[in-house]
C-alpha cells in the first residue's frame, strides 16, 4: 500500500521534473545568448583589470597584477572624473526629477491640448543623443549664432540686459547638465504620471470633502503615494545616467582640461586614445562595483513594483 | 491593460472637473502649455534653421523674413547620410527582429508555461541589464577585433540584440502574461507542438505587445552611438556616427547640420510618438504600465 503511495509520488516528481525540462526549452536560447553578450564580456573585463595591457607595448603583457587599479586610484584624469561623474549624475537626477514631477502633477489634469503638451514634452527624449548634443552645442549655446545669443539680443531689446555668456567654456559642467535634464526629464516625468494615474480618485475626493488643502492632499497623500515611482526614477536614471557619453563626447569632449570627463568619457580615453585597455578594464570593473550597489537596491524596488508581473506562479499546472 | 489607464485618465479627469479645482485651473494649463513649449524650443528652433541657407542660418538673431528653402535636404541626402541610414536601418531592423524571435518564446516560459524557476531567472536577466555598457567595451571591442568583426555591421547586429533583449523579455513577459490561459490549454490538449502554439496562437494574440516592444528596441538601437562608433569606420558607420563629422565643423554648417541631425532623428521620433504608452514601460524593465 505504502510501496505504492512513493512509488506513486516518485513517478509524479519524475513526470514535474521532465516538465520542468522541457518547459526550459523555449528559454534557452535567450539565456544563452545573455550569457554569451553579457557575463563573458564582463569576465573578459575582469580579467583584462588584472592584466599589464598597453597595445603600445604588446610584448610587455603580464597577468596577475593590481598595477591597473594602483593606476586608476593614482590618474589624475580617473580621479576627476569620478568627481565629475557623481556632479553630473547626481544634478541631472535631482532636477529631473523635480521638474517631472511639477509636470506630471501639471498634466495629470484635463485642459485644453493636453496630448500635444504630452507629445511635446516627450520629444527630446527621442531625438537621438548624438543630434540633440549637436543641436545644443551649435544651435543653442554657440556664443556667435547660438540661440542663447538671439534671446538674449532681443531681451537687451525690451530693456533687459543680460550679461554675455559663452555656455561650454564658462560653464561647461552646466551644459552639459541642462542638456541632460532636457533628455531625462521626458523619462522621469513618464514615469510619475503613470504613478499618478495609479492614485484611487475616491480617496482625494474623500480629502475634499473633509475640507484638506491641495497642499497637505499633495503632502500627505499623493507624495506618499508616489514614492516607489521617485525611488524608480532615482535607481533607474542613475544607472542610466551612469553611461552619459554622447552629450561629453560632442558638446565639451570632455574639458577644458578634465572639467566634464566623465568616467565613460575617460574610460573611452584611456582604452582608445591611451591604449591602455588594463587600466581602461580595472575602471570598468570600479564603474560595475558602484553599479551593481544601485542595482542591488533597484532590482528589489522593480520587483516589487512589478510584482504582480513576476509574481510566482502556481508551479506546475 | 489600456482600458484600465483609460478608465484613470477619466476618473482623473472628473476630479479635475470639480469646482474647487478650477479657479486657478486655466493658469496651471497655461503653465503646463509654456513647459512644453520651452521643451520643444530647440527642436522648432532646428527645424527653423534646417529650411534656411546657411547664410541666412548664422544671423542672430535670425531675421524671420528670409527665404525658406529645402536645399539642405538635398544636399544631406545627396552626401554620406544615405549609406548611414541604411546602416542603421540594418543594426536596428535586423537587431529588433533578432530580439523578437528570442523573446517571445523566452516570454512564454516565464509568463505563460512558466518553469519553475521563472522568478530567479526575470531577476537574473534585469540584473544584467543594470551592468554599465561602458565596462563592456575594451572585451567586445576586443573580441570582435579577433574575429575579424570591426567595421562589420553584422557586428552591431549582434552587440543590439544583446543589448536589448533583457528590456524585450521583461516587456514581452508581461504583455504574454496576460493571454488567457484557456486558449493555450485547448491548444495543448489538442496536442500542438511547441513551435505552432507559438506561431499560429502566441504570435497573433501578442501582436500589440511585440509591435510596442519592436519599436522600443528600434529607438534604442538607433539611437546608440558609443559602440556605433568605436566598432565601426568607414563601410559600417550608422547614423549617430555620421553627425560626428559635424562636431568640430569650422564655417557656414548649421543649416546643413540642423537638416542632418532631424532627418537621423525623425525614424525615431515618429516611432516613439506612437509607441509613446509603452514607452515607459520599456525603459522602467516593466516595472510601471
Amino acid at each position: 500500500m505504502s510501496a505504492t503511495t512513493e512509488h506513486a509520488e516518485a513517478n509524479a516528481i519524475r513526470v514535474a521534473k521532465s516538465r520542468n525540462a522541457k518547459r526550459w526549452r523555449p528559454l534557452l536560447p535567450a539565456v544563452i545568448f545573455l550569457v554569451v553578450m553579457t557575463q563573458i564580456p564582463f569576465l573578459v573585463t575582469i580579467i583584462i583589470s588584472f592584466t599589464s595591457w598597453n597595445i603600445m607595448y604588446p610584448n610587455d603583457t603580464a597577468f596577475g597584477t593590481l598595477r591597473n587599479y594602483e593606476a586608476v586610484l593614482n590618474d589624475r584624469l580617473m580621479i576627476a572624473a569620478m568627481g565629475n561623474t557623481v556632479v553630473m549624475v547626481v544634478a541631472t537626477v535631482l532636477a529631473c526629477l523635480l521638474l517631472g514631477l511639477v509636470l506630471a502633477l501639471l498634466l495629470n489634469r484635463r485642459f485644453f491640448g493636453r496630448g500635444v503638451v504630452r507629445t511635446m514634452l516627450i520629444t527630446p527624449f527621442l531625438i537621438m543623443p548624438m543630434a540633440s548634443s549637436l543641436i545644443w552645442k551649435h544651435l543653442i549655446y554657440n556664443p556667435q549664432y547660438g540661440m542663447l545669443r538671439s534671446i538674449r539680443v532681443w531681451l537687451d531689446d525690451i530693456g533687459i540686459s543680460l550679461p554675455f555668456v559663452n555656455m561650454t567654456s564658462d560653464y561647461p559642467m552646466l551644459s552639459i547638465i541642462v542638456v541632460l535634464v532636457w533628455t531625462w526629464t521626458p523619462f522621469m516625468f513618464l514615469i510619475l504620471l503613470a504613478g499618478l494615474q495609479s492614485q484611487d480618485p475616491e480617496v482625494l475626493e474623500a480629502a475634499d470633502v473633509d475640507g484638506a488643502s491641495n497642499w497637505a492632499k499633495l503632502r500627505y497623500m499623493t507624495l506618499p503615494l508616489l514614492r516607489p515611482y521617485i525611488e524608480l526614477c532615482i535607481v533607474l536614471g542613475v544607472i542610466y545616467l551612469l553611461n552619459t557619453y554622447d552629450q561629453v563626447f560632442t558638446i565639451t569632449q570632455g574639458g577644458p582640461g578634465t572639467a566634464t570627463t566623465n568616467l565613460p568619457y575617460a574610460i573611452y580615453l584611456t582604452a582608445f586614445r591611451g591604449y591602455d585597455y588594463g587600466e581602461a578594464s580595472a575602471a570598468g570593473v570600479l564603474v560595475v562595483i558602484a553599479s551593481i550597489i544601485i542595482a542591488g537596491f533597484g532590482l528589489k524596488l522593480i520587483s516589487s513594483l512589478a510584482d504582480d508581473t513576476i509574481a510566482p506562479k502556481e508551479a506546475a499546472r | 491593460m489600456s482600458t484600465t489607464a483609460a478608465t484613470r485618465e477619466r476618473a482623473a479627469d472628473t476630479r479635475a472637473r470639480q469646482p474647487g479645482h478650477s479657479r486657478w485651473g486655466w493658469l496651471l494649463s497655461l503653465l503646463a502649455w509654456v513647459l512644453g513649449i520651452l521643451f520643444i524650443l530647440p527642436v522648432a528652433w532646428t527645424v527653423y534653421v534646417s529650411f534656411h541657407q546657411e547664410v541666412d542660418a548664422a544671423v542672430s538673431p535670425p531675421d524671420f523674413l528670409a527665404p525658406l528653402t529645402t536645399d539642405q535636404y538635398e544636399k544631406v541626402f545627396g552626401s554620406r547620410a544615405r549609406p548611414a541610414l541604411i546602416n542603421s536601418l540594418m543594426a536596428a531592423g535586423f537587431s529588433t527582429l533578432f530580439v523578437i524571435a528570442l523573446a517571445v518564446p523566452a516570454a512564454y516560459a516565464t509568463g505563460v508555461k512558466p518553469i519553475r524557476q521563472a522568478r530567479g531567472v526575470l531577476q537574473w536577466i534585469l540584473s544584467t541589464k543594470f551592468l554599465p555598457l561602458i565596462a563592456a567595451l575594451v572585451p567586445v571591442y576586443v573580441v570582435f577585433q579577433r574575429l575579424g568583426l570591426l567595421d562589420n555591421i553584422w557586428a552591431l547586429v549582434v552587440f543590439y540584440t544583446g543589448m536589448n533583449l533583457p528590456i524585450a523579455i521583461w516587456m514581452m513577459h508581461s504583455f504574454l502574461k496576460e493571454i488567457p490561459k484557456d486558449i493555450m490549454s485547448a491548444a495543448e490538449v489538442d496536442g500542438a507542438s511547441l513551435w505552432r502554439i507559438l506561431t499560429s496562437i502566441v504570435l497573433p494574440l501578442a501582436m500589440p505587445g511585440i509591435a510596442a516592444t519592436g519599436l522600443i528596441c528600434f529607438i534604442l538601437a538607433w539611437n546608440e552611438f558609443m559602440f556605433a562608433l568605436n566598432l565601426t569606420a568607414t563601410v559600417a558607420g550608422t547614423s549617430s556616427v555620421y553627425l560626428v563629422s559635424f562636431i568640430t565643423s569650422e564655417g557656414l554648417f548649421i543649416a546643413q547640420l540642423s537638416a542632418a541631425a532631424l532627418v537621423v532623428s525623425i525614424p525615431v521620433v515618429i516611432a516613439g510618438w506612437v509607441a509613446q504608452d509603452k514607452l515607459v514601460q520599456g525603459l522602467s524593465l516593466g516595472a510601471v504600465k
